[in-house]
């Protein structure tokens, strides 16, 4: 413990950054994730890093100015959040499907509208199938944790795909928690130099970047990005294993916490995984045999994992902080779908906190007491946790 | 057209890894006219030569010698580029011309 300092999620990402010294950084600002990029800018201006920083005039030309940065050979980075990263819909898939190893800490907040500067889950799940590997952190520290390892899944030869670090904004972008900076050359070393898979400014082996792909070939490299994503899953254990070792702190799919003997499970992502984690405290101490798992990747999706974590539970109550609109959380649909012939376990899907309301122990109670009814064998309904109906107009 | 390759040998990312290869596209196909020369009028200044977007000219020793179809889109640059004193290139449409005409 002897780095161990106060600073927000934004800084503790920050730093992370500064620590891995990228060639590019592309940024434009957008709440909550501007103060990232401007701690970050601090540490260029301070000469901490020799990073090109690039002022774009839009999340867009963010992205776009990655993709042509990461095709030239540079190791890049950029940070948003929400209504920004919808900007970049168009080179999110473009970046991924180059196979460009970007990293990005896109700091969780609700998509307009009505507008909404808060936490929830909608900026990230709308990229869901984008083709980007997508990290969840529960505090500033696992921002810190995430933002370095995404460095070495992105850029791992079997990979190569670009990853977004997720965390929750304000909750964690904004509040100061204590952080442990690795050292300087810890980092280093776990990051390693880097060498670009390919760089358009090799002139002894010119190539061709973004050509056309149409009926005849397109498809197949759509199956190649498939193969990646599941390259991915033994790369993502690899790289948390031995992150693990380095700072005493392991990472993989999802953290569990009591699920042994649990009869009711609750699935969570992020910031409100601690929350989850106080509540099954205080229900066990009640006598409820409640417990809950945290869920740190959502792509590519640990579907067989979560499945062998919950298969002795009773009922299993999956938190969504985003909806499909017309078919429900998508947490909470990947979890059923995993479990299609493999468990029969009732689950109920309760989305919470959109826009940023907040989520306390005695809702997460609240919802333990909805789910003890499914296991009890009641038809289990989607709970909109905290909404107020109030009388019809 | 060489085999299609299967994503297991192609390389990732949808890139080209072999410069120059163009060439084994036939952008001839995309053509609806055509251009033909008339080859007595033809004073060889290469203008088209220079102007032509696919580098469907075909020069030899300083001599404008046809056209190269498998790549000439008809776009008809040759035939706007051409002096208008000379004017010895015209646009066919190419669906209406008999096989045995000469193209080019």
């Amino acid at each position: 413990m002897a780095n161990l300092k106060a600073m927000t999620g934004n800084e503790a990402a920050a730093n992370a950054l500064r620590q891995v010294n990228p060639d590019v950084a592309a940024v434009y600002p957008i709440t909550p994730q501007t103060e990232l990029m401007h701690e970050f800018a601090k540490f260029v201006a301070n000469g901490q890093v020799d990073t090109e920083v690039i002022l774009v005039e839009s999340e867009h030309s963010a992205m776009s100015a990655c993709v042509g940065s990461a095709a030239a050979g540079a190791r890049t980075v950029t940070a948003t959040s929400a209504n920004g990263l919808a900007l970049m819909w168009e080179i999110v898939y473009i970046a991924a499907s180059s196979r460009l190893p970007i990293v990005m800490p896109e700091i969780n907040r609700a998509l307009s509208g009505p507008i909404n500067i808060h936490c929830d889950h909608s900026d990230t799940m709308g990229c869901r199938d984008s083709g980007w590997i997508q990290l969840f952190s529960e505090s500033a520290q696992e921002a810190y944790d995430n933002v370095l390892q995404a460095f070495r899944i992105a850029e791992h030869k079997d990979v190569l795909l670009p990853c977004m670090a997720t965390l929750d904004g304000f909750i964690l972008s904004h509040t100061v928690e204590p952080v442990e900076l690795l050292p300087e050359e810890t980092v280093k070393e776990f990051v390693g130099e880097y060498a670009a898979h390919r760089s358009l400014l090799n002139v002894d082996n010119p190539w061709t970047f973004g050509p056309l792909d149409l009926q005849n070939y397109y498809f197949e490299h759509k199956r190649q990005q498939v193969e990646a994503m599941e390259n991915a899953v033994g790369v993502i254990e690899e790289v948390g294993k031995e992150f693990g070792e380095l700072s005493g702190r392991n990472y993989s799919f999802f953290e569990p916490h009591k699920i042994e003997d649990a009869e009711l499970i609750l699935i969570a992502l992020g910031s409100t995984a601690g929350t989850v984690s106080v509540a099954v405290d205080r229900l066990r101490e009640q006598g409820v045999k409640a417990g809950s798992i945290k869920l740190r990747v959502f792509r590519p999706f640990p579907g067989d994992r979560i499945i062998d974590a919950i298969r002795n539970a009773k009922a299993v109550g999956v938190m969504d902080r985003s909806i499909s609109f017309g078919l429900g959380g998508p947490v909470y649909h990947e979890i059923r779908s995993a479990a299609y012939r493999k468990i029969d376990v009732p689950m109920q899907n309760f989305i919470y906190g959109l826009g940023g309301r907040d989520i306390s122990v005695p809702d997460v109670c609240s919802v333990v007491e909805d789910l003890q009814k499914t296991a009890a064998g009641e038809e289990p309904e989607t709970v909109y946790v905290g909404v107020r109906e109030g009388a019809a107009v | 057209m060489s085999k299609l390759r299967g994503w297991k040998e192609l390389p990732i990312g949808g890139a080209i890894m072999e410069p120059g290869s163009s060439v084994e596209n036939n952008t001839g196909s995309w053509r609806t006219y055509v251009p033909v020369r008339d080859y007595e009028k033809c004073i060889h200044c290469l203008r088209c030569w220079i102007y032509c977007p696919d580098s469907a000219v075909i020069v030899k020793d300083g001599k404008v010698v046809g056209t190269d179809l498998e790549h000439c889109k008809g776009c008809g640059i040759c035939a706007k580029e051409c002096p208008p004193k000379i004017a010895c290139i015209e646009m066919k449409l190419e669906s209406e011309m008999k096989p045995d005409e000469p193209k080019g």
